[in-house]
């Protein structure tokens, strides 16, 4: 996993925001205070800016990853920001710990996963069923712990991490929030899926496409 | 002296904040962190981060900081995990309501108030005085 895969990563997965940007505001109208398109859109862009100016005086994957989550958490505003912040600087530091900082097998990439989403589930108090986006990046975190038991390779790893992040993003239409201000509905957010959710699967799509050679 | 932190969504909202603080408070040391760091709505770890060391270094008995909203602790969470130990241990963080909260915070802040008295003094329940003890019941008509 080089720092030019994280780098194509990050611009697709700028360039789906902005595609997606309505629909994730649109989502988050219903059961939040409908901004979250709109946030991640600021964020991700400001990203790609820096990307694209080459604000970032690195190409190895853990630094890229730090210094993006530090622009997002600077950028995007609400919750989120600070969540995917978390994750990218944790993602961050998993790889700068490894020999090489980089990963090479799907069982490293799972525990670089892994060490992201416990990032986003420590700072925000929050666990799976409770309609955010953990209900997507746990389930992709164990169909990625899963894919590294069997050896499969890195792109694999993710592709199967996509899915089930979607089908996790897809399972929150029933769930009650709990969590966050769309938790201030109660019974009311039965019925919508989550937007952080939705995102999460967007973002874990964006890095497999990415991976398999799609950015 | 204790300094005070005012961390929010919106830059428009703390300056006005700030602004009553330096009249009700002159001396005391008063930062704040509101909005993105492109000055949209929201909070900006970095920014929270910069603020916080700040008044840290210039107020050797510490800071108290006060939160618009509950989804601002994300943020200011983050911020406060990337200070030193020594600088944390300086800094507290207020349950209580923004605007009631700064200003009696910084009042007692003035006074040469200790960092734990000026955070007691901003966690005081948010309406407990706003309105005198004889003000009619809502619903019932005006006397």
């Amino acid at each position: 996993m080089s720092g030019a895969l994280i780098a194509g990563w990050l611009r697709l997965a700028a360039s789906r925001i902005a595609a997606e940007r309505v629909h994730l505001t649109e989502l988050d109208a219903a059961i939040g205070d409908g901004d979250h398109g709109i946030n991640l859109h600021r964020g991700f862009g400001a990203l790609e800016a820096r990307l694209a100016a080459g604000d970032f005086a690195t190409d190895a994957p853990g630094p890229l990853l730090v210094l993006a989550g530090r622009t997002i958490t600077g950028t995007v505003g609400g919750a989120s920001g600070a969540l995917y912040g978390r994750a990218l600087l944790r993602a961050g530091a998993a790889l700068e710990a490894w020999p090489g900082g980089s990963v090479v097998t799907s069982a490293q990439l799972a525990a670089v996963l892994r060490a992201a989403v416990d990032g986003v589930a420590a700072l925000g108090r929050s666990r799976p069923g409770e309609k955010t986006m953990l209900d997507a990046l746990v389930p992709a975190v164990v169909a990625c712990e899963a894919a590294g038991a069997t050896g499969v390779d890195v792109a694999s790893a993710l592709h199967r991490a996509a899915d089930a992040a979607e089908a996790g993003a897809r399972d929150t239409l029933p769930l009650l929030a709990t969590k966050g201000r769309a938790s201030y509905l109660g019974e009311r957010s039965i019925g919508h899926l989550d937007p952080g959710a939705v995102s999460s699967a967007l973002l874990l799509r964006a890095l497999a496409d990415a991976a398999a050679g799609g950015a | 002296m204790v300094a005070i932190v005012l961390v929010g969504h919106s830059p428009e909202l703390l300056r006005g904040l700030r602004a009553m603080l330096a009249q009700a408070a002159p001396a005391v040391l008063v930062s704040v962190a509101g909005g993105t760091d492109g000055g949209a709505l929201g909070t900006s770890a970095p920014m929270i981060l910069a603020a916080v060391r700040g008044v840290l270094a210039e107020a050797p008995d510490g800071a108290v900081v006060l939160l618009d909203l509950g989804s601002a602790a994300l943020a200011l969470e983050m911020a406060l995990d990337d200070l030193v130990p020594a600088d944390r241990a300086r800094v507290r963080v207020s349950r209580g309501a923004l605007v009631e909260g700064a200003v009696r915070a910084a009042v007692e802040a003035a006074g040469g108030g200790p960092l734990t008295a000026v955070l007691a003094a901003s966690e005081v329940p948010p309406g407990h005085d706003k309105l005198p003890d004889d003000w009619p019941a809502n619903g019932t008509a005006p006397g």
